[in-house]
């Protein structure tokens, strides 16, 4: 099943080229951009591990795809995705997320239903690749 | 990162005069060859780059050639002889050329690119080069990189790291090594590395007596200064004294004295100036402001070298 988080998740993947434009968009915007990985798909896993520092002062985006390259030849089989952090306005916050790589196969969710109360049912999702141990999982 | 042009869109005829002028090179060569006395043989080859970079252009665009040409450079020569300078134009150049997506200049050495304890080198190298990307890296004294006497010297990373994405990212950046033609060629001669990817190697020649002074007519214009007829003939004086002396930093040298200059026009105009003063007064630099240097006396200005 294909994750889908952050902006354009549901359109194909994006060519090194894309990346490009879409990073150096966010440049121009005066925007930090980072680069972070993980292993867990699961969408409440909002904290990635970052791939450096966020790069503040690269005026082009070559840079940003440097690091990402480097962080695919170590973490190619994980999810990594490039994010936008814009300080301008005063209040922090991200302004653009993408998913820059994904591994091969993409497992999925399990969907569990639980009686509760009454005849309420409680939903509970776990991706299947995260029941094997951190760093083994794609 | 360049996309592919498809084999139909090819250009068929390309007006190279008028590739010069829309692209905005002419502008530059132009700036260039105001802006800067003297530097003939750079200038020339600033110029042949530049066509050479042209027609390269031309080339791609009707489909002749893929690749693209090293553009990594050395410049060498003597202090003050306007190598940071000629390599901002560079910049600037190359980013119209369409060679380098910014144009900027990221000026660095050695303190910024070796670190200094084990493993603190290589983040350092490259977080210079992400900030150089899309612009032109431009390392000052480049020699002082490589220290043979010293094995364990860090600054061999960092040329190893260099020598890698100078070769891998070509299309990202442009490396300008600069620094003075003796020592640059010792550095090449250790390091054969640098030597076969550095296709241009453009030398920068002293300046004559008289590009100095008008150097420094020009340098006190943009101040809102200006000579006397006399002073002139004193600062030409100076210059023929001050080549003589250690420490001759051509430009640079020019740069100081005219600093030293306009602190004794400001003494002088303070000490005999009563009430009032004009512009002029204010702008004038008399004779006896350079004639008091102590270059006269055979010595250099020791609190200022």
């Amino acid at each position: 099943m294909r994750i889908t988080q952050g902006a354009f998740s549901f359109l194909p993947d994006l060519s090194d080229q894309q990346i490009h434009e879409q990073v150096q968009y966010c440049i121009d915007n005066n925007w930090a951009v980072s680069v972070e990985y993980t292993d867990d798909p699961h969408p409440r896993n909002v904290y990635w591990e970052m791939w450096g520092h966020p790069m503040f002062d690269n005026p082009d985006a070559a840079a940003v795809i440097f690091e990402l390259n480097e962080c695919r030849k170590q973490f190619g089989d994980r999810y990594i995705r490039i994010i936008a952090f814009d300080s301008t306005p005063g209040w922090e916050s991200i302004r653009l997320s993408f998913i820059a790589n994904r591994p091969k196969e993409e497992p999925g969710f399990n969907l569990e239903r639980e009686d509760v109360k009454g005849r309420s049912v409680r939903y509970k999702i776990s991706s299947y690749s995260a029941q094997k141990p951190e760093g083994s999982r794609y | 990162m360049e996309e592919e042009v498809p084999a139909d869109k090819f250009v068929e005829k390309i007006d190279l005069n008028n590739e010069l002028i829309s692209s905005g090179v002419a502008e530059v060569l132009d700036q260039l060859d105001k802006e800067l006395i003297g530097l003939e043989p750079v200038k020339t080859r600033i110029r042949e780059t530049a066509s050479l970079l042209l027609v390269e252009r031309a080339r791609k665009s009707m489909g002749l050639a893929t690749e693209t040409p090293t553009l990594h450079m050395s410049f060498s020569g003597n202090p003050g002889t306007g190598k940071t300078t000629v390599a901002l134009k560079m910049a600037d150049l190359l980013h119209k050329l369409g060679y380098v997506r910014k144009g900027h200049l990221v000026s660095v050495t050695r303190d910024d690119l070796v670190g200094q304890y084990i493993g603190h080198t290589a983040p350092k190298t490259k977080e210079i080069l992400k900030k150089a990307m899309g612009g032109v890296l431009f390392i000052d004294e480049a020699y002082y990189l490589y220290r043979p006497e010293n094995e364990r010297d860090y600054g061999q990373e960092a040329i190893e790291i260099l020598l890698q994405v100078m070769e891998n990212n070509r299309d990202d950046l442009v490396v300008i090594l600069a620094g003075y033609t003796g020592k640059m060629a010792k550095f090449f001669e250790s390091n054969p590395g640098f030597r076969s990817r550095i296709a241009h190697h453009i030398e920068f020649p002293d300046y004559s007596t008289d590009e100095l002074v008008n150097i420094a007519e020009t340098m006190l214009e943009n101040q809102n200064y200006y000579m006397t007829k006399e002073s002139t003939v004193a600062l030409k004086e100076y210059v023929k004294l001050r080549r003589e002396q250690p420490h001759f930093a051509n430009a640079r040298s020019i740069r100081n004295a005219l600093d030293r200059a306009r602190l004794r026009h400001a003494n002088r105009v303070f000490k005999t100036q009563k009430g009032e003063v004009g512009a002029d007064t204010l702008s004038k630099i008399e004779e006896e402001d350079i004639r008091a240097s102590r270059v006269f006396k055979g010595g250099i200005d020791k609190d200022l070298e």
